[in-house]
């Protein structure tokens, strides 16, 4: 029999424990199989965040570290300072990134750490149960926001790819949205050509991944992937911001 | 051949001296030498310095390069080792070797400049949250601060864990004649652990501090308090002077210890019996030889002298277990129990 699909030698051989329907395992392969089409599973070192993600570092079959709430850019930057000739990424959520690790990763941007961060925004507090985030929507519903963001209090949210491509240390920024297949192709080739580009030194780079979270938006599957359409990619825009 | 060092210069010069190519950190006073002299000296000796974001980054950057398998150091003083205390925290339940140097100043809060014993309690109790002891380690002159640093890392990598030199602004900024000595070293683990890339080799390495599972968790904490009963019995330190015939006591550490060391010698020449007891490992604290100390017949009394409001006192009262009274000479905000105020309140005890 013919193989026509398989598990990407870049995971292991784990079960998730996402939810059905969440983009998180999406976005895992896609780092996965850039790992292997690089020839670099033996060779990367992986820093897992606080968050629905915290047990990636289960999942993806390179070295891996789990870092305390926000600070995965801090602990990349001692990994890579360590061994400069391994490939180090940090795979964060939205409230790990932009909320109590904003220094971190504007810092680690600016020193031009020559790492990959993989920035998962799915407009909510997952882990710990629908919490607004820095990134949710004005509007949008959240435990703590139980009658939608509102910006006179809570502000609007970051667009946190607009604003490291303003910083000189990063070299590529780019938001994708990994929820249909011309999507999830451009996503996979984002994250590789931010891995390409760390591997040749050129400095930090960043892919913002869009992402579901079905559970906590309290939609299908499907409605959430039309929801983050319809509600999201207005707001955070889709593209390239540096290169 | 002695050579006159500055505490601080000569920390940063000793971690250099004992393989440490790694340093993280973030500016405040009284320690800036020690990120200053690294900066400018790191690089000829193949090494990285990074001045961080914050406390906060630099231990966690600490924590990455240390799981990355390599030597590593930090410093920082009182504020700032608050900030410091997640990374602590989780570099212990990570089982990660690492060396935090404190230069205490006054607090609480932003305080003062001013040397400072008055993060006894957070250094020795783990600081951060969770069941989790850091050796302590407490020099009372140039020469111990940089006898210790070397020692730390050799500690900190046997035992897997975060390992403390506490002192003061005093320590950090005076200078004395020291000798540059090679502590014996010790026989290292392999870091198996580490992550620096498996290449195929091995099954992935993880470092992490997470254990959901309730049983796991335990577990993970037995195993840590096992090795801290080793610790205690395998590394407990303190230095004793005229204290075999002492009726009075005196119990200090680091500058302390030589204010205490001056009341010794004003007491003996009034022809008082009076004694030294110096704890150098804060933890595990010399709790057993202090008992033993305080309980010869002669003894009368006991007098804590720190530069806080009274927080070794209460090691010291742990020790003495009620055998003896325990008197406190605790001055704080940057004042030092002065030699005067000691011989005074040993001189009325014993009257
Ligand atoms: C210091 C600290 N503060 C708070 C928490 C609780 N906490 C765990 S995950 C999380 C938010 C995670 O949300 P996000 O980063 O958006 O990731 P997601 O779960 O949505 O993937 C919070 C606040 C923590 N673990 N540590
Ligand atoms: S809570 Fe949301 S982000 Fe977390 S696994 Fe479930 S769907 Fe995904």
């Amino acid at each position: 029999m013919k193989t026509v699909y398989q598990r990407s030698k870049g995971l292991m051989d784990a079960p998730t424990h996402y939810c059905p329907g969440c983009t998180h395992g999406v976005i895992h392969k896609l780092v996965a199989e850039t790992l292997e089409e690089l020839g670099i599973i033996g060779t990367t070192v992986g820093v897992a965040p606080v968050g629905c993600s915290v047990f990636s570092y289960n999942y993806f079959a390179c070295d891996m570290q789990e870092a305390a709430h926000g600070r995965a850019p801090a602990v990349a930057t001692g990994i890579k300072r360590v061994h400069p000739d391994l490939a180090v990424f940090t795979y964060q959520g939205d409230g790990d990134l932009a909320a109590i690790g904003t220094a971190e990763i504007v810092h680690a941007a600016m020193r031009g750490e020559k790492i990959t961060t993989i920035f998962v925004n799915n407009a909510i507090y997952g882990m710990t149960g629908g919490q607004m985030a820095p990134t949710t929507l004005v509007g949008q519903k959240a435990t703590t926001a139980p009658f939608g963001r509102d910006k006179e209090r809570q502000g609007s949210p970051l667009r946190m790819c607009e604003m490291l491509a303003t910083i000189d240390g990063c070299v590529y920024a780019e938001r994708v949205a990994a929820v249909d297949v011309p999507g999830i192709l451009k996503a996979k080739r984002a994250i590789k050509k931010a891995f390409q580009l760390q591997l040749e030194g050129a400095g930090f780079t960043f892919v913002e991944v869009l992402s579901t979270c079905p559970t906590n938006w309290g939609l299908t599957p499907r409605d959430a992937i039309a929801w983050l359409k319809e509600n999201m990619v207005p707001y955070f825009p889709l593209g390239v911001y540096k290169q | 051949m002695k050579e006159l060092w500055k505490g601080n210069e000569a920390v940063a010069e000793a971690a250099m001296r004992a393989g440490c190519r790694y340093f993280f950190g973030y500016p405040i006073t009284p320690q800036n030498e020690i990120p200053e002299y690294l900066a400018k000296h790191m690089p000829a000796r193949g090494g990285v310095f990074v001045q961080a974001e914050s406390e906060i980054a630099a231990i966690n950057m600490i924590y990455g390069a240390s799981g990355a398998g390599a030597r590593v150091m930090t410093s920082s003083s009182s504020p700032g080792i608050s900030l410091k205390q997640e990374g602590i925290t989780y570099l212990a339940c990570a089982e990660l070797p690492a060396v935090i140097v404190n230069m205490m100043r006054g607090g609480p809060g932003l305080g003062n400049i001013a040397p400072s014993q008055a993060d006894y309690y957070q250094a020795t109790r783990g600081g951060g949250n969770g069941d989790y002891r850091t050796i302590v380690l407490a020099p009372a002159s140039i020469q111990e601060a940089a006898d210790f640093t070397q020692e730390a890392f050799d500690l900190a990598d046997v035992y897997r864990m975060p390992v403390i030199v506490l002192a003061d602004g005093t320590i950090g900024q005076m200078m004395e004649a020291i000798e540059w000595r090679t502590p014996p070293r010790r026989e290292l683990p392999a870091k198996e652990w580490a992550t620096n890339g498996h290449r195929g080799e091995r099954p992935h390495n993880i470092i992490n501090s997470l254990f959901l599972d309730v049983a796991d968790c335990e577990e993970q904490n037995c195993r840590l308090q096992e090795r801290y009963e080793l610790i205690a019995e395998r590394e407990t330190r303190y230095e004793e002077y005229m204290a075999e015939d002492a009726e009075v006591l005196f119990v200090a550490y680091g500058t302390s210890a030589r204010l205490a060391r001056a009341a010794v010698l004003k007491l003996r020449a009034q022809g008082v019996k009076a004694g030294l007891f110096r704890p150098i490992t804060l933890w595990p604290f010399p709790e057993v030889a202090l008992h033993a100390r305080a309980a010869m017949p002669s003894m009368k009394a006991v007098i804590a002298a720190e530069m806080s409001t009274g927080q070794m006192i209460d090691d010291v009262k742990l020790a003495v277990n009620g055998i003896r009274p325990v008197y406190l000479v605790g001055r704080s905000g940057g004042a030092m129990p002065m030699p005067m105020e000691l011989v005074e309140l040993a001189l009325e005890v014993l009257a």
